[in-house]
């Protein structure tokens, strides 16, 4: 595969990564100035952040729909006698994942704020997004790596700096199960490349060249199982997913955000990229399994999230079954499972990202966010209430919002080509509704109480950072074109490599596309 | 010599016979040598290196008797600096001679100069050079005046250099012990601290014990091969098949626990924490970086270039010993609460990850391994100047608390030692995952396993990096905290609900009732925090005493800050401003600390014993930073990092000296 469409003379996307890492230099040098009020810091990293928004919405603009390689291409080399190269590029499933994180991180920072240490969190924040937007656009597999790894470091350190109460627990937990992971994740690229070498003679570490890499077929599944293994803990898939309700729950609003949104779909990202195109043998040999264990998280993280009593926690496994649900939605190979999966990291992450949101403002109010405590919010934060009706709605699948349409194009993709993996998770959908509404009845219904009366609604600050979410969440729900457009052309080119690759193909109604939308182009693909 | 000896290669040759044809060789050829006595041709720039180190170090002895006392110490640091930055540029030299023509063997063979030998004397002049600017800063404070420090290191700097050229086992050896004597000298020289003497006897007895099994261990590769030459016996193994090895072997087995003693590899590391740990830190510095970089220097030269031919015999004990020293350098360091130890048991991890690239035997090993220790001695210098500094008047803080809250004390120190820190544990974009990558690249060569068990001792290892680095950007108070009391970092507690109210509600001091639906202020009054402050200076606080637990309900370091006179009221201030989106009118703002630290941490520190260092900690302010000290921990961590962010010229670097091995 290589890479297509317009070439820019303006590096795009370097410029989108180094962007936020400057503004964290920058924020952490200004710190120390005496003098700068915290309201500077705290606007100047928002600045930036919409900075590097407005250059992610350039690259949306410019990209091409007619293509299903890399565009923006910035290949340089780097570490020259190590064949590893400086090499960014996006398809169209990481530019949407490029976006999402663009469009949080602004809102992280101006809706998530912290009481103490502003200067250091907003340094953090931007770093992280720094971050994840390298990993998402970096088609060297070291460089992948190297943006991998530095997530855990801001995440890490936010979540102990500026967590609850048990942050340092939930803080180790998580960093220990990463960093364990992606040790596996690094020997498994470095044994690729240096298969790789021994075939060809060249040490490389780009993707579209280590793809045409041969393996036998037991070394095919165990470097499938090492990369996995980094990609299963980030994700969370089950039975990786410990960590998380620990981190989610304890992590200050804005990291609960950054974490559930869009570090979780580095997991996923990485399952798409770097599995199916590395090892597409292995990673149909193994299917059967990994469908198994997504139904399995989803039911378990739908039934354990009924069982929470603590508002972050039931999103946190609610997080869980979700991120099954695009397992689910990679592992079946079709057009519409692997579509729909790219489109839910998207719908979630903006789900989730608006619900931990509004969580974070509960807490702020009633310094509580258990369900048992809060009581016919509704009555005095109407407009809160509302919020979260839509942000909740959407989480179940209703619908008319976002959350449907990828659900749906998950569920019939599985349905095509493993039809009792998708009966057995539909029940996830039900189970969904169960826990979210019955916690939107306690919190926001009900006759109000002495300690709730007086919970403020939505200041206008606030109502300004929710709604872009929920303007995003109903307009995805009614019109996912523009975005399913673009997602087509690169899952279409990577279900034909793993179709070539394992000689398999996928039932002739998935090819038909998604829902008629991408059926011309889908065509135009198979012919 | 004795290479001409045609060896019996039937299968009736026993290994007697082959030992008397040596022994005979060798006496026929001593006797020729008896009849002239030849001395070598000597190039002296294939040494030049060495000699303007070790002269260096003679002269400075002499100025330094010579000098007033007030201005030994400068005439000895800057002395220092002067010979260590002209040993640099003679080597610089020698790597444009030898990448333009060539390396070349001297002095009868017994030195080599090579792109290897060149990478080593540069990396060795750097470390001293480094070295001496950490060492002035600690000198002055510990009021020792005299150029012993500095002559005692050039020494033993001169030893690792000869180390990293010597091209005879002899030499090794030479080497080997020019570098130890001095370092037993140099790990005794606090002489008023008993742990210091400690220190040195251990490495001292340990030391000469391996001395001597390296010394038997030449005695019978001389035995079975009849040359102690390293290019001699690479020869000679390479062209005969020997019918019974078990002297060689024996022999081979021995230099390698004689090298692994040196490089502190596990099993016979364990004088390493304790030697670490007793040694005046500058020296414990000087002694991770250039001990490691002069043994691993032979220790690759022995065994790649010399034992090639017997890899298959040595390659399985190298990869034994790879695998205990990863797991239990790292292992063994998540427990220790003294910073010293801690980083000793991670360099005991670090030389794992050198055995990585030894272990392959590749070029590609062996440039990852020139690498990693270029690398690593930037990190452990860097590291252990930071650890000077902080040791304070007696080289005696080490302990782990005394770390925590440094960024608020010292933001700038605090930054470099977190970067430092990262860096060890591989983080990226800096040498330290570039070392990784390449060590665990050069292994995933024939040992997959290997390659995961090192990245999960990394894994292990960056856990505890990361818990000093966090617990620097921990704010101090908090300390006493009774385990299981927590509260929120950053959220308001109203009052009746939450820990601070609980851990206050015992005391007679007044607080609003409990379950009051709105909050108020808890920690507004001065007069509650000055009764705190007073307790706290005279070093009252314990932990079941109502009042830490109130300080640790209220957070904020605002109290114990007033103590050092830092202007904490800005961050009083700051913690009971207004919260985002101006939700909170009147409320209780627990502030940005709270116990921060690890849970795990917390229970391993203690509480009590913790306090006191705190208060230890506060009575003495800042430490103070001397600016040479500045200097060396700026070069080490710009070095770490942009050649992190650039690593083309290091890699290149250590590719290229691997090119120029002279076999």
């Amino acid at each position: 595969m290589t890479a297509a469409g317009a070439t820019h003379a303006f590096p795009f996307l370097t410029v989108l990564v180094l962007l936020p890492a400057g503004g964290a230099l920058a924020v952490a040098l200004l710190g120390s100035v005496r003098g700068l009020s915290r309201a500077a810091i705290e606007w100047l990293g928002i600045a930036v952040s919409l900075g590097t928004l407005a250059i992610a919405i350039a690259i949306a603009a410019l990209f091409a729909t007619t293509t299903g390689g890399f565009q923006f291409v910035s290949d340089h080399s780097w570490a020259t006698g190590l064949g590893v190269h400086w090499n960014l590029g996006v398809d169209g499933i990481s530019l949407f994942l490029v976006l999402l994180a663009a469009v949080l991180f602004p809102i992280v920072l101006a809706g998530a704020r912290t009481r103490s240490d502003a200067v250091s969190f907003v340094a953090w924040m931007l770093l992280l997004e720094s971050a994840c937007l390298g990993s998402f656009v970096s088609i060297d597999l070291i460089l992948f790596f190297f943006f991998f790894e530095l997530t855990l470091i801001p995440s890490y350190f936010i979540i102990s700096g500026w967590g609850y109460t048990r942050r340092a627990y939930a803080a180790v937990k998580f960093f220990v199960y990463t960093f364990v992971g992606s040790a596996f994740l690094l020997v498994g690229i470095l044994v690729v490349a240096f298969v790789h070498e021994h075939q060809t003679g060249v040490l490389t570490f780009s993707l579209p060249a280590l793809e045409h890499t041969h393996f036998s077929s037991a070394g095919g599944i165990l470097l499938f199982l090492a990369f996995t293994a980094a990609f299963a803990v980030k994700a969370p898939l089950f039975p990786f997913h410990t960590w998380s309700p620990d981190a989610y729950a304890e992590a200050p609003t804005g990291g609960s955000m950054v974490l559930s949104a869009v570090l979780a779909k580095l997991g996923t990202y990485g399952i798409f990229q770097f599995d199916l195109r590395l090892f597409p043998q292995a990673s149909v040999d193994l299917a059967p399994l990994l469908l198994t264990l997504a139904v399995i998280g989803i039911l378990y993280g739908a039934i354990v999230a009924c069982a929470q009593r603590d508002l972050k926690r039931i999103v946190a496994y609610s997080s869980l079954a979700q991120m099954g649900f695009v397992a689910l939605g990679i592992f079946a190979f079709t057009t519409q499972g692997l579509t729909g999966g790219v489109l839910l990291m998207l719908n979630h992450g903006l789900i989730t990202a608006a619900l931990f949101l509004l969580i974070g403002w509960i807490y702020e109010r009633r310094q509580t966010s258990q369900v048992s405590e809060l009581r016919g919010l509704q009555a005095p934060a109407p407009l809160l209430a509302g919020a979260f009706t839509v942000a909740m709605l959407a989480s179940i699948g209703l619908p008319g919002l976002n959350g449907f349409v990828s659900e749906f194009l998950v569920l019939s993709g599985t349905f095509l080509t493993h039809r009792w993996w998708a009966v057995v998770a539909t029940a996830g959908v039900v189970l969904a509704a169960v826990y979210l509404l019955w916690a939107y009845q306690q919190v926001f219904h009900g006759k109000v109480d002495l300690a709730n009366s007086s919970t403020r609604d939505l200041s206008w600050a606030e109502r300004v950072v929710i709604a872009p979410l929920i303007v995003v969440i109903v307009f995805l729900g009614i019109y996912p074109k523009p975005v399913l457009d673009r997602i087509t052309p690169t899952v279409n080119s990577l279900v034909a490599q793993v179709d070539a690759a394992t000689h398999t193909h996928q039932p002739a109604v998935a090819r038909r596309g998604v829902a008629g939308t991408g059926a011309a182009l889908a065509k135009k693909a198979s012919t | 010599m004795s290479l001409a000896h045609p060896l019996a290669a039937s299968a009736g040759a026993s290994r007697r016979a082959v030992l008397l044809a040596h022994a005979a060789a060798a006496h026929r050829s001593r006797a020729v040598d008896a009849a002239r006595i030849a001395t070598p041709h000597i190039r002296y720039e294939a040494i030049l290196p060495e000699i303007v180190m070790l002269g260096g170090a003679v002269l400075l002895l002499a100025v330094g008797a010579l000098v007033e006392r007030q201005l030994r110490a400068r005439v000895a640091t800057f002395g220092t600096l002067a010979v260590s930055a002209g040993a640099l540029g003679v080597s610089l030299w020698q790597w444009a001679d030898v990448t333009s023509h060539g390396g070349f063997t001297a002095v009868d063979r017994a030195v080599v100069v090579d792109g290897f030998s060149a990478l080593v004397n540069i990396l060795v002049s750097c470390a001293m050079f480094l070295t001496a600017l950490v060492a002035d800063g600690y000198l002055r404070r510990e009021r020792v005046e005299g150029a012993e420090l500095h002559v005692l290191a050039m020494v033993s700097a001169s030893g690792a250099m000869i180390m990293g050229s010597a091209n005879d086992l002899i030499v090794i050896f030479l080497g080997l012990e020019i570098l130890s004597i001095a370092l037993y000298v140099l790990a005794a020289f606090n002489h008023r601290r008993a742990a210091s003497g400690e220190a040195a006897l251990k490495y001292f007895i340990l030391g000469s014990f391996s001395s001597a099994v390296f010394v038997y261990g030449i005695a019978l590769v001389y035995g079975a091969t009849g040359t102690s030459n390293l290019a001699q016996i690479a020869g000679f193994l390479s062209t005969r098949v020997l019918t019974s090895d078990g002297l060689l072997l024996a022999g081979m087995t021995l230099l390698m626990v004689g090298f692994a003693f040196k490089v502190a590899a596990v099993p016979f590391h364990m004088w390493t924490p304790d030697v670490y740990q007793g040694a005046p830190s500058p020296v414990t510095g000087f002694m991770a970086a250039v001990a490691k970089a002069g043994a691993f220097a032979a220790f690759l030269r022995v065994f790649v270039s010399s034992f090639e031919t017997l890899r298959a015999d040595w390659q399985p004990i190298v990869y034994g010993i790879a695998v205990v020293t990863l797991l239990l350098g790292a292992g063994l360091a998540v427990v220790q609460r003294d910073v010293k130890r801690m980083l000793a048991y991670s360099s005991i991890n670090h030389a794992g990850f050198v055995l990585l690239g030894l272990q392959a035997a590749t070029a590609g090993g062996v440039s990852a391994s020139l690498y990693y220790l270029f690398a690593y001695t930037f990190m452990v210098i860097g590291s252990f100047a930071v650890v000077t500094v902080l040791g304070r008047r007696g080289d005696a803080a080490h302990d782990i608390a005394s770390y925590r809250g440094l960024a608020r004390r010292q933001p700038l120190l605090a930054l470099m030692f977190a970067v430092l820190l990262l860096a060890q544990a591989g983080a990226p974009f800096t040498t330290g995952l570039w070392a990784k990558l390449q060590v665990v690249l050069a292994s995933v060569d024939h040992s997959v396993p290997l390659a995961v068990i090192a990245m999960i001792s990394a894994a292990i290892a960056a856990f505890f990096y990361l818990r000093v680095a966090v617990l620097m950007y921990t704010p101090l108070p908090a300390a006493g905290a009774a385990p299981g009391v927590e509260t929120p970092a950053e959220e308001p507690v109203p009052l009746g609900r939450g820990v601070a109210a609980r851990a206050l509600a015992p005391t007679e001091v007044a607080v609003p009732a409990a379950g009051a639906p709105r909050a108020r202020p808890l920690w507004t009054g001065d007069e509650r925090n000055a009764v705190a402050l007073d307790r706290l200076n005279a070093g009252l606080l314990l932990d079941d005493d109502p009042m830490t637990l109130a300080l640790v309900g209220a957070g904020d370091g605002a109290a114990p800050e007033d103590a050092v006179g830092e202007g904490a009221l800005g961050d009083g201030a700051q913690a009971v401003s207004p919260p985002a989106g101006g939700a909170g009118r009147e409320r209780v703002l627990v502030g940005e600390s709270g116990p921060a630290a690890s849970l795990a941490f917390d229970t391993l520190a203690g509480g009590r014993e913790e306090t006191l260092d705190v208060v230890n900690v506060l009575a003495t302010g800042p430490a103070r930073v001397p600016p040479l000290s500045a200097v060396a921990i700026g070069l080490c961590v710009a070095v770490t990092v942009v050649l992190g962010f650039w690593p083309g010229p290091l890699t290149a670097f250590a590719h290229h000296a691997t090119l120029l091995f002279q076999r």
